[in-house]
């Protein structure tokens, strides 16, 4: 690695802790200073001014917004995520105990979703033109304009309604047989991985495409070089920017997925916990959650700029 | 090709994909349903009209009942214009703020593009979803709160890309050619720069639209969307979700609606003549 | 080298009658090739010779069964061995390719795969056909290098493209093009985007392996002197159909169609401008040690990037510098710094001997309306999306306020000036050809009704004829208007034929400022000597006679 290299990607953590604060900056004074008074929101909306006040007090909401923003912060460095004012447990309890479903979910889903996207992408590419491309190119563009929520409800009146192959929910009791568990997983991975697929098809094949207009491409397609060929080496290795970074979008699509998946299946995770808690207006939960999801979200994008970087042989050495 | 010099001027023409047309005339659908909406309606929106939840399609209630019994067609119709309006709405606002935005990066450039850029780089790619919760948890549920948690979704992407393509032909020798004849930013951008990028902020508006509505309804769908009794086509779904196992068309019907315009315009978009094409993405 | 060989034998290569059409985004058929015919004998080298849209590349392409996307096929035959390409499956098309033609493309810095190394993108005909192993293949590109004479042959295919310079790249293209030992190859403009010195080497060096190797290829190019060092036989094309075609003696010594007969006026001899008998010196233009670049001013004041290093020049009212030099030697640059779009760091500008401040908003309006520039390319110097009534008339309403029919008046009178017709002013800039839209260029330039026009390169895009009449358009303007020219160029040629006195530049600095007709006198700096000689002329035999001094070339060329 030269030394312009790791500047860069010395640069890129920079920028990434930067986006972090930002981020942190916006979902804490989104959530505390729009209109809309957690106190009166907890009690109810009978409750006297006095007995809302009181309950401010204690909850801290009374002090100046940046103090608390602070304090908030800090908590979160020391690991202390603060209080659910809806249970009444403490955030880091709930979350712990949902965090590793969702990251299961999302792990599975990627695990299938990207090397077949890429897969379908590239062949797509190479044989441009073909009935194949048209097929995966039409079916993307059909995906991509689907709302989860549709794939979903279409999936569930396939396999639990007319085939009664499948539980609709994917609640698991502790004993669950293994056999149950992957059952469970079937319907909300065959979901996710049609939504963030579609995305990253297209822009694979679109960023291939691109590269394929170049006159390197030109040259050796007239050196004799086959399709495969003017693809996969010559095309592709100089696309891995665009792609990376399209891997990392459909990704982040995905997390937007997830959340949707979650709650029409019951799926007992972070993104269900998340929408429970704008239901209830529980803003230490809701904060805690933006901010692991926001932290997930940029880990990508940063993983992606720095593939980008590694790709680039100008860099390289 | 160079070409005669008495060559007749001609208007640049452009192929009519049949795929194109077909898409256009089905948004064009759409949108004069949400314009029109009142007329469309046969009952009240929020009006128990029958005692048959889930009822069939018939010559009354020609797309069947909901789970209180109410008209479904009626609702879809105005489900129409609430999908469609706030979309647009949102579309329009972050359209103009993104727009402006952009232009202005693009035409004074130095610490005020770099500050504004870094600043809406970091949000421009964070899921949607998770924006308009947080945006929902703090400000409530409500369609001025909607609108304007689209707006402040979307204007990252579009100033993004209106700077991308403004720093473009900024590049330009025409460009250079009026500055040097000491011409304003302001000219510059409005004058110079904007006309040559007009065609493909549309089409990106265009895809934008599509996002929009799908956020719209997935926010709709979890609840958190256009409230009861009103309803947008992801509220439909959301409430007719239990008629699921009986293979209800009230939980299909909007969906179809949905995935119909969306498809559209995407395929509109995506059939758009190559010179515009080019830009995306 | 060959003579034309009357051997009873059939040509290696055999085009007749080629018709190829393009479809547009519009749906409408245009003809690129409309019945083109000429063969191609074992052991000579045919040039095809035509400015652009004449549609030699498409030849070149066709040679090797293939036609850009869009275009296709109309009729006629490509025999190749007495095989028609064109009427060849996808895989017999990819078994021709690299091994039986083989083809050196026209910008071989793009031409190569970025990220690849150079060895494995030159052996890789071999891997593709499997002619021989990875290691024959590799020694026979290391030998290839050396013929090429290229530098450090053993290891240059280590690197990647972008650690190798432009002159390199093009040799290096043209051994992958000879690695699987090719029947015919097509050669496409491989110099056009070298600077001239280095243009030499390549030229040395492409025709030391026609000759050693007797090669059979296709030159194509649109300068017939660079032809007339390489081909035996030219092909003369325009507008997609063939002009005229013979031995390069004989096209080159006596043309008989008139079209060749114009291409070859643009080598008749110069005769200098003769340096004007105005002996009253009116200084319009001064620079004094002018220093400009790019990136954060140092401590010291100068910018990170040097790109003019204290350029003093003066410029008399009437009168033409030239400012010659190859790229990047800073003379584009000097002209953004005089207009202002690139302040100078330090140094003076005197304007009628007032100061002119650097930077544009700093200027008045008189300032700027005094001085005028005209760019290189007027594709992107004019904007698409307004009509040129509206490019012209933007000056007119900026510096002197005209408004509505007196503004139209005297766009017209701008037309008029740069002899287009009044109605071209509600036609949009794509609707014109190259050398209408620089004429248009100009006439921006002229409504301010500047007395300065700083012209950065604006004939080097054009083809030959269409660029000798905006010369004589630009005289003829000086003469009626009285103007000033700074005019930029590569092309010392041009800058002899129109300028009064000439400056050459090389890495940021002036060396030498003199006038035009002392250009090919014994006192010029070795540079200048060295740009002069490496100058083709149309003697086939001027490449092989030429003499330069190699400790010269290896101090100033880029190869």
């Amino acid at each position: 690695m030269t030394k312009r290299t790791s500047a860069m990607i010395g640069e890129r953590l920079a920028v990434a802790v930067l986006s972090l604060f930002l981020v942190s900056l916006a979902v804490f004074f989104i959530t505390e200073l729009l209109p809309g008074d957690t106190a009166q929101e907890l009690l109810g909306q009978a409750v006297t001014k006095e007995a809302a006040a009181i309950l401010r007090e204690q909850l801290g909401l009374d002090r100046p917004a940046v103090l608390r923003y602070m304090d908030w912060i800090f908590g979160l460095f020391r690991g202390d995520l603060g209080f659910s004012l809806v249970s009444n447990r403490p955030v880091s309890d709930l979350i712990s105990e949902r965090l590793p479903n969702s990251l299961i979910l999302a792990a599975i889903t990627m695990a299938i979703t990207i090397p077949l996207a890429l897969g379908l992408g590239i062949i797509a590419a190479i044989w441009r033109g073909s009935i194949f491309d048209r097929a995966i190119s039409s079916a993307a563009i059909m995906f991509v304009s689907f709302p989860e929520f549709m794939i979903a409800t279409l999936i569930v009146m396939l396999f639990s309604v007319y085939l009664k192959w499948l539980p609709a929910l994917s609640f698991l009791p502790p004993s669950a047989s293994f056999t149950t568990i992957v059952l469970a997983f079937i319907m909300p991975v065959t979901v996710l991985v049609f939504s963030s697929c579609s995305q990253m098809i297209r822009l694979t094949r679109a960023a291939i495409s691109d590269a394929m207009a170049t006159p390197y491409v030109e040259l050796a397609l007239l050196k004799g070089a086959s399709r495969p060929r003017l693809v996969l080496r010559h095309a592709l290795p100089n696309s891995v920017a665009p792609i990376v970074n399209s891997v990392a979008l459909s990704m982040s699509g995905l997390l937007g997925g997830v959340i949707i998946v979650e709650t029409v299946f019951n799926y007992p995770g972070l993104a269900k916990l998340m929408v429970d808690g704008v239901m209830t207006r529980d803003m230490p939960l809701i904060q805690t959650c933006s901010m692991i999801f926001c932290g997930f979200y940029l880990l990508l994008i940063m993983a992606a700029d720095i593939i980008a970087i590694l790709s680039n042989p100008r860099l390289r050495r | 090709m160079t070409s005669a010099s008495i060559k007749p001027r001609r208007k640049v023409r452009f192929r009519v994909k049949p795929l194109a047309a077909i898409c256009l005339l089905v948004v064009l659908f759409w949108v004069i349903v949400a314009l029109f909406a009142p007329f469309f309606l046969r009952y009240p929106v929020g009006d128990l009209v029958s005692y048959d939840y889930f009822g069939p399609m018939s010559a009354d209630y020609w797309l069947g009942t909901d789970y209180l019994g109410r008209d479904i067609y009626s609702r879809l119709v105005m489900g129409a214009r609430y999908t469609i309006g706030i979309a647009f709405a949102g579309l329009i606002l972050a359209g103009t703020i993104g727009v402006v935005l952009g232009l202005l990066a693009a035409a004074f450039g130095g610490l005020f593009d770099t500050l504004l850029s870094r600043a809406i780089d970091t949000f421009v790619g964070i899921p949607n979803l998770l924006l308009a919760l947080v945006i929902i948890a703090g400000g409530g549920s409500s369609i001025p709160v909607l609108i304007g948690a689209i707006t402040a979704i979307f204007f990252p992407g579009c100033y993004r890309f209106t700077r991308s393509m403004a720093v473009n032909v900024n590049a330009l020798d025409f460009i250079s050619a009026a500055r040097a004849r000491g011409e304003g930013h302001f000219y510059i951008m409005i004058h110079e720069i904007l006309p040559n990028i007009v065609g493909p902020i549309l089409a990106d508006l265009g895809l934008r639209f599509v996002h929009i509505v799908l956020l719209l309804s997935g926010l709709s769908f979890l609840g958190l969307g256009v409230q009861p009794p009103y309803a947008d086509w992801g509220a439909m779904v959301r409430e007719n979700i239990i008629g699921i196992s009986y293979g209800a068309p009230a939980v299909i019907i909007p969906c179809l609606a949905l995935a119909s315009l969306a498809l559209a315009l995407n395929l509109l978009i995506d059939n758009l003549p190559q010179r515009i094409r080019d830009h995306l993405e | 080298m060959t003579t034309l060989s009357n051997a009873p034998e059939a040509p290696l290569a055999s085009v007749k009658d080629l018709r190829v059409t393009a479809t547009t985004d519009s749906g409408r058929e245009i003809e690129i090739l409309k019945g083109v015919s000429f063969d191609v004998h074992r052991g000579e080298m045919v040039a095809l010779i035509g400015e652009s849209g004449s549609g030699k590349t498409t030849i070149a392409l066709s040679l090797l069964a293939y036609v850009r996307e869009g275009c296709h096929f109309a009729g006629g035959q490509v025999l190749v061995d007495g095989r028609d390409l064109t009427k060849l499956s996808e895989s017999e098309c990819r078994k021709l390719r690299g091994h039986k033609v083989s083809y050196v493309p026209q910008s071989a810095a793009a031409s190569f795969n970025p990220s690849r190394k150079i060895m494995d993108q030159v052996i890789e005909v071999a891997e593709i056909h499997g002619i021989f192993d990875a290691n024959t293949a590799r020694e026979k590109a290391i030998k290839l290098f050396r013929s090429l004479s290229l530098p450090n042959p053993d290891t240059i295919g280590e690197r990647y493209p972008h650690q190798v310079s432009g002159g390199q790249l093009q040799r290096l293209a043209a051994a992958m093009a000879l690695l699987g030992d090719p029947e015919l190859v097509v050669f496409d403009e491989p110099t056009t985007a070298l600077d001239v010195t280095t243009q030499i080497e390549v030229l040395r060096a492409f025709k030391s392996a026609i000759v050693e190797r007797g090669m059979t290829g296709v030159y194509v190019s649109h300068d017939l002197a660079v032809v007339a060092q390489i081909s035996d036989r030219i092909v003369v094309l325009k507008d997609g159909e063939v002009q005229e075609a013979g031995t390069t003696d004989q096209i080159v010594g006596a043309p008989a169609h008139p079209y060749t007969q114009s291409l070859l006026a643009a080598f008749k001899p110069v005769v200098p401008a003769s340096a004007s008998d105005d002996t009253s010196r009116d200084r319009v233009l001064e620079t004094r040690d002018v220093v400009a670049g790019y990136g954060v001013l140092g401590p010291d004041g100068r910018p990170q990037v040097v790109a003019v290093n204290g350029v003093s020049l003066t410029l008399d009212r009437g009168q033409s510098l030239g400012v010659i030099g190859e790229s990047g030697c800073g003379k584009s640059t000097l002209l953004r710094v005089l207009s202002g779009l690139l302040p100078a760091a330090s140094g003076g500008l005197l304007l009628d001997s007032r100061e002119l401040r650097p930077q544009i908003a700093q200027r008045s309006k008189s300032d700027l309306q005094r001085m005028q520039i005209v760019f290189q390319l007027a594709d992107t110097a004019l904007n698409p999306a307004q009509t040129i009534g509206n490019i012209i008339g933007r000056p007119l309403t900026f510096f002197k306020g005209l408004k509505g029919a007196e503004r139209e008046k005297r766009v017209i009178e701008l037309l008029d000036m740069v002899r287009m017709p009044a109605q071209f002013r509600h036609r949009l800039p794509r609707e014109l050809s190259g050398g209408q839209r620089q004429r248009i260029n100009l006439a921006r330039a002229l409504a301010a009704e500047p007395e300065v026009l700083l012209c950065d390169e604006i004939t080097s895009a054009l083809d030959t004829v269409v660029a000798a009449k905006v010369l004589d358009l630009l005289r003829e303007l000086q003469r009626e208007l009285h103007l000033s020219y700074l005019f930029v160029s590569h092309d010392i040629h041009t800058v002899e034929t129109l300028c009064d006195r000439i400056m050459v530049m090389y890495a940021g600095k002036c060396l030498e400022t003199f006038n035009a007709s002392d250009l090919h006198q014994d006192a010029r700096h070795p540079y200048t000597k060295l740009l002069v000689s490496s100058l083709p002329t149309l003697d086939p035999t001027w490449l092989d006679n030429l003499k330069q001094d190699p400790e010269l070339v290896r101090k100033f060329a880029h190869a």
